[in-house]
């Protein structure tokens, strides 16, 4: 599904990405971790294609498609979503109408007809249930005046509406409280089909208990410096990210 | 200017020979002040960005001496009246009263609502009191020349403890008949103690004004202890009107004045919205938004006197500046000596959609008290690439993106309209100008 070689990446004159090899298939959870400054964050806006990073080197295939040269909404019409780690607030636009507008465009990209109005409502009740939102959150402007908890559910509500095929989720638990974390740790639980997969990107453990991952990757100074099951993220919980940046070293 | 002091002759002799006395001896010093100010240049620090050449310049004549419209109906109205068909509306055509089209008849008991000439016969006191005492033509050239053409307009007083539920529509339209002509609406609101209203004015034109004409409006507002005031003004003038309006209040004690201006239309508009908290426990809330587009020059200058203690007043102005269009806007918040305790915020932002579009942006914060919490800003800026990414990231295309975060900029300061026809109508508006899809 997806198949990353030896990508190198900058933003301005500094390299962040220095080489990173990753291929996920469709089922697949990948946990992504690292410590600050890794290059994991990195590695996520860069799949969605965001305009202040600049890849200098190696390839990224999607569905067998080059997706390096896919504008950031091609990508998310292709199927790739990222949950942001800071929502942006769109004062003015909302939620409803900006989700909507959102999901028409990646029903014409299907080659699918746009949904009207009402059955769009009737979704919408669906989905909300999934993340535990209430319905006066449609009305509010998107993300403006919403809590950190409330930012990151809405994400995984944008999320379980568009149904992509492949998830990236960029420290989608920093600044949650246990419960926030549980929440959106079973929307993304619930939304996992054999046909889609999901990279987790995150700083700690914990999230890893709620989203059981088949992979996980250590990511330090812009390269994969370990990968391995699920176990490997708890031995980092135990043991800290030292052993493995002395190793990367080693 | 000759022709203006050439009208004035005609105007007293004709249109306006019916006035009581103390109004033509206003009149009369009002064009001697106009004689003697002149059309203000770019050295004039109120004019600095806005040059008003193209209207010093030009010859219009008095729409008072041209015949009366006939031929418009309620019909062609309806784009500017939100669906309010039960409003209070007086409407004007040219400039001239149209009873035909206008339609007070439910008003409740102790509100007047009536074109001038009427006041003078039925409210003659408040008249006497009020007009002229405001809007002041010692230092306003087009107050003063508004003052000396003081013919028709409406006069809008609502007793001590009356809310008036259904708002008042001030409509003036132009068409085709104002071609060359210039118009001087005079309005006056008196709200006495604890009295509450909401009161817009539209100025829009008809599809057949094709031809240039120039509005030049002034309106007066009381607000007596208590009372409460939402003034809307939407100036929708034709792509080649001139266009110059003033809104004067003066504020009782506990008196809440909300303002928005909308200004969308015109060659050349400016828009002065003054207003003087004279006693403690005001509010004043002045917001605004400005839409520009081809060569087109806004101009927006607020005053907001803090005379007394323990008021506040609050700011809001954003434009939309594309082609190679001009904004202005110029706020200037005075807290005098005795007005402690004052609490101001003033926030001016301005996209800009364009390379060739601008903003000249001047809040003015004079402050003479030394225990008040004053703020002001001003932003210009582009789109927010950010917010661009996030939505593309969801897979909205480039352009809907970028139409949508244009509109968003917009709306957020139309959410401020607590009229809901107006700020739905108005939010339409915008959408279908900066959207392809509406």
């Amino acid at each position: 599904m997806l198949d990353i070689r030896d990508l190198h990446a900058t933003v301005g004159d500094k390299e962040i990405l220095k080489g990173i090899t990753l291929q996920v298939n469709p089922g697949e959870v990948h946990a992504v971790m690292g410590p600050n400054g890794s290059g994991k964050s990195t590695l996520a806006q860069v799949l969605a294609g965001h305009p202040a990073y600049e890849v200098t080197a190696g390839s990224v295939t999607y569905g067998g498609m080059n997706l390096l040269e896919m504008e950031p909404e091609e990508r998310a019409q292709a199927g790739i979503f990222l949950a942001f780690q800071y929502p942006v607030e769109i004062p003015g636009v909302s939620n409803a109408y900006f989700l909507r507008a959102a999901y028409n465009e990646i029903r014409k990209a299907r080659g699918e007809e746009e949904i009207d109005p009402m059955s769009f409502a009737d979704l919408m009740d669906e989905k909300m249930k999934l993340v535990e939102m209430e319905g006066d959150m449609l009305t509010r402007s998107v993300n403006t005046g919403f809590s950190g908890g409330e930012k990151k559910r809405n994400e995984i509500l944008q999320m379980a509406v568009l149904e992509p095929k492949l998830a990236i989720l960029d420290e989608t638990d920093s600044g949650l409280d246990i419960d926030a974390l549980r929440v959106v740790a079973h929307g993304v639980n619930s939304l996992r089909k054999p046909d889609n997969a999901t990279i987790v990107v995150t700083h700690y453990q914990r999230l890893l208990n709620y989203i059981v991952p088949d992979y996980v990757h250590v990511l330090a100074n812009g390269r994969i410096a370990k990968s391995g099951g699920k176990e490997l993220a708890l031995e980092l919980e135990a043991r800290g990210y030292d052993w493995i940046l002395e190793e990367a070293v080693a | 200017m000759q022709s203006y002091l050439a009208g004035f002759e005609a105007f007293t002799s004709n249109g306006g020979k019916d006035a009581p006395q103390w109004a033509r001896s206003l009149r009369l010093s009002a064009i001697t002040r106009f004689e003697e100010l002149g059309f203000p240049t770019t050295k004039n620090e109120d004019w600095h960005f806005t040059s008003v050449a193209p209207i010093a310049e030009r010859e219009f004549e008095p729409l008072v001496g041209r015949g009366v419209v006939t031929g418009v109906s309620r019909a062609d109205l309806a784009p500017f009246t939100f669906g309010g068909d039960d409003w209070h509306t007086l409407v004007f055509l040219n400039g001239r009263f149209n009873a035909a089209l206008s339609g007070t008849t439910s008003l409740p008991d102790g509100v007047s609502v009536m074109p001038i000439a009427r006041a003078y016969d039925e409210l003659p006191l408040l008249l006497e009191q009020h007009l002229g005492r405001i809007a002041s033509i010692d230092a306003h050239t087009f107050t003063a020349l508004n003052t000396a053409f003081i013919n028709d307009g409406a006069v809008v007083h609502v007793s001590k403890d009356v809310a008036v539920e259904k708002p008042i529509h001030l409509l003036f339209v132009s068409d085709a008949g104002a071609t060359n002509g210039v118009a001087q609406p005079r309005n006056l609101i008196v709200l006495d103690r604890f009295a509450k209203a909401t009161v817009m004015e539209s100025y829009a034109a008809l599809p057949g004004a094709k031809g240039e004409y120039f509005t030049n409006a002034v309106t007066e507002a009381v607000l007596a202890d208590g009372a409460t005031l939402t003034h809307l003004k939407l100036q929708r003038e034709s792509e080649l009107a001139y266009h110059v309006g003033t809104f004067d209040v003066r504020q009782g004690r506990d008196s809440h004045l909300v303002s928005f201006s909308f200004a969308i239309g015109g060659a050349l508009s400016r828009t002065n919205v003054y207003t003087e908290l004279r006693g403690e426990g005001c509010g004043a809330t002045l917001n605004g938004l400005y839409l520009g587009d081809g060569t087109q020059h806004i101009d927006h200058q607020t005053r907001i006197e803090h005379v007394e203690p323990n008021c506040y007043s609050r700011e809001l102005y954003k434009g939309i500046l594309d082609g190679s269009a001009h904004g202005v806007f110029n706020g200037k918040v005075f807290v005098h000596p005795a007005a402690q305790k004052t609490d101001g915020k003033q926030t001016n932002n301005t996209l800009l959609l364009s390379e060739k579009a601008q903003i000249d942006t001047k809040p003015q914060l004079e402050i003479f008290a030394d225990d008040v919490k004053c703020t002001h800003g001003a932003t210009v800026g582009r789109l927010d690439e950010t917010a661009l990414f996030y939505m593309k990231s969801r897979g909205v295309n480039a352009r809907t993106a970028r139409e949508l975060l244009t509109y968003a900029f917009a709306a957020d300061v139309l959410e401020t309209i607590e009229l809901q026809e107006v700020k739905e109508g108005l939010e339409t508006a915008v959408l279908q100008r900066y959207t392809t899809e509406g």
